[in-house]
């Protein structure tokens, strides 16, 4: 009897291989992203997990002589094949440092919506509202969004990129480091976030921090020196790897 | 001790430094308020000149000089900072053309003022002024000097001021707001006018306050491509002539009939133009401090 085959994945590369000039900065990868988990991309600085994951919305593609190979799709087509902002507004991208505009509250988590040409007050009202409270930021800020976005906190900053992200309504979420530079006050919320955003997108999260990593993710994958080399469900990755390499990041033996 | 010492001496000679720039413009207001206080009056303000230079007032030339200077800063602008931006957000590594122009501009930096009064003279006034006259038919009007041939020498002149500090207004822009821009789907067109464009405005608007005094103070320019000795009247079309404080002041200074007698005059048009060009940017600081308000 044959199963019936599942969903195709979320997002998938296949021989995704990126260089910039003369320097190969990722091996060729293939993996999958499912709908609606969190995967999470670890290992040491330098080891291609965040190209990895600027190859996604093609973000590589504005820094010179980047070069890219195989493939990136969403939902199964070939993401170079589709329009460029159409892509990133499907698949949004939060930055490991905030960074909000300088403009208002309310402007920065509007800004992509008046991009994609909403004009109507009423509707941009809504959607800043429902973001922020996505982005469980709104009771801090409500009474202040016609205030600059410069005037927060570095957390609340970051929580308003999130929103700013999410306001144009991704599929994808990407996220580059998105706590690394906060405090645990402030990394606990938006780990927080990451669970109740996971019913509505599908997130690859790129992190420093391994226990991070066990916490907020379904999936992990481990990158070192520009390669994938293993990819597992959490649990397995951190209690019981494969691969040796794995074994001594995940317990510290090196990173 | 002695790294101490080093620091004292170092703090010391940066600070005489500083000192001596204010010193210079503090004597030279000084100078300009003692010998033409006397001779300011309404009528030096709001009359035209008499027959002799050396009677009257001056306000002919008031006029003239910030006509002038706002024709200049509104052909200047535009060009300039269409310039910057091509050279610092469109043009690619290694461009030819990015890398003549930025030659082109350091050395239009580096061109005595009076070549461009030659150039505006040669290129504005005879070569292209011949043209719109015999295009436009109906006699001399724009084959003379007059103000817009000043005004868009005198573009020219200031042209490499508005590129360069418009060239680092972009550059301070962080490259992370860009990113931030352009991951939200916006095209590079609209990160530019949306985002780039309104956090440069303060610095752009630097630019346009240096160019404004450069160009207000500028006398070798304007003295071929459009100002006059002495005129009653005041310019009313681009082809006009005009008269412009800082050729007025020559004029005071060296051509006036008694020029004993034409000192104190000499020295209350200067002061003038000091307190004109001092005034313009009194305005662009304000419209640049707006610009910086909204932004943040």
């Amino acid at each position: 009897m044959s199963v019936a085959p599942p969903h195709p994945p979320k997002l998938e590369t296949k021989n995704l291989r990126v260089s910039y000039g003369s320097l190969a900065a990722l091996e060729p990868v293939s993996l999958a992203v499912r709908q609606h988990e969190v995967f999470s991309l670890i290992g040491p600085s330098g080891c291609g997990k965040s190209t990895f994951l600027r190859a996604l919305n093609r973000m590589n593609d504005v820094i010179p002589q980047s070069r890219q190979e195989g493939q990136v799709l969403l939902d199964g087509q070939p993401t170079a094949s589709l329009d460029v902002v159409d892509l990133r507004r499907r698949v949004g991208m939060v930055f490991q440092k905030s960074n909000p505009f300088p403009k208002t509250v309310f402007e920065n988590v509007a800004y992509g919506l008046r991009i994609g040409g909403i004009r109507e007050k009423s509707v941009l009202a809504e959607k800043v509202e429902k973001s922020l409270r996505q982005a469980a930021l709104w009771g801090e800020v409500k009474d202040r969004l016609g205030h600059s976005a410069l005037s927060l906190s570095h957390g609340q900053q970051q929580r308003l990129c999130i929103a700013r992200a999410l306001a144009v309504e991704p599929e994808v979420v990407l996220m580059d480091e998105p706590a690394s530079a906060l405090d645990p006050i402030a990394t606990a919320k938006i780990e927080e976030l990451l669970h109740s955003l996971k019913a509505q997108y599908t997130i690859v999260i790129v992190t420093h921090n391994m226990q991070q990593a066990a916490r907020v993710s379904d999936r992990t994958a481990f990158f070192y020196l520009g390669a994938l080399v293993e990819v597992g469900p959490t649990e397995q990755i951190f209690t019981n790897p494969v691969e040796k390499r794995t074994e001594d990041y995940v317990t510290g033996k090196f990173g | 001790m002695k790294a101490h010492r080093v620091n004292q001496i170092s703090a010391g000679l940066t600070g005489l430094a500083a000192l001596l720039i204010v010193a210079g413009l503090v004597v030279v207001v000084i100078d300009a308020v003692l010998g033409g206080w006397g001779a300011l009056s309404w009528r030096f303000f709001t009359e035209e000149p008499g027959d002799d230079v050396s009677e009257g007032g001056v306000f002919p030339a008031i006029y003239g000089t910030v006509v002038l200077t706002l024709l200049m800063t509104v052909a200047v602008m535009p060009l300039g900072v269409a310039t910057a931006i091509y050279l610092h957000e469109y043009a690619p590594p290694h461009s030819r053309l990015a890398r003549w122009a930025r030659a082109a501009i350091n050395n239009l930096a580096g061109v005595p003022s009076i070549v461009f009064g030659l150039f505006g003279l040669g290129f504005f006034v005879q070569l292209l002024g011949k043209a719109v006259d015999h295009v436009r038919g109906g006699g001399l009007h724009y084959a003379q000097p007059g103000l817009l041939w000043a005004a868009l020498t005198l573009a020219l002149l200031t042209l490499p001021i508005v590129i360069v500090t418009t060239e680092e207004a972009l550059r301070a822009v962080p490259v992370e707001t860009r990113m931030a821009s352009l991951a939200l789907g916006a095209t590079r067109a609209q990160t530019l006018g949306r985002v780039v464009l309104p956090g440069a405005l303060p610095g752009i608007m630097t630019g346009a306050i240096l160019a404004l005094s450069r160009g207000a103070g500028e006398v070798a320019p304007v003295l071929l491509t459009g100002a006059a000795y002495s005129l009653p009247t005041l310019p009313n079309a681009l082809s006009s002539q005009f008269m412009h404080l800082g050729y007025h002041a020559y004029v005071l200074s060296t051509q006036a009939p008694d020029v004993e007698a034409a000192r104190p005059m000499m020295y209350a048009t200067v002061l003038v133009l000091l307190m004109l060009t001092f005034a313009l940017n009194l305005v662009a600081i304000v419209v640049r401090s707006r610009a910086r308000r909204g932004s943040t």
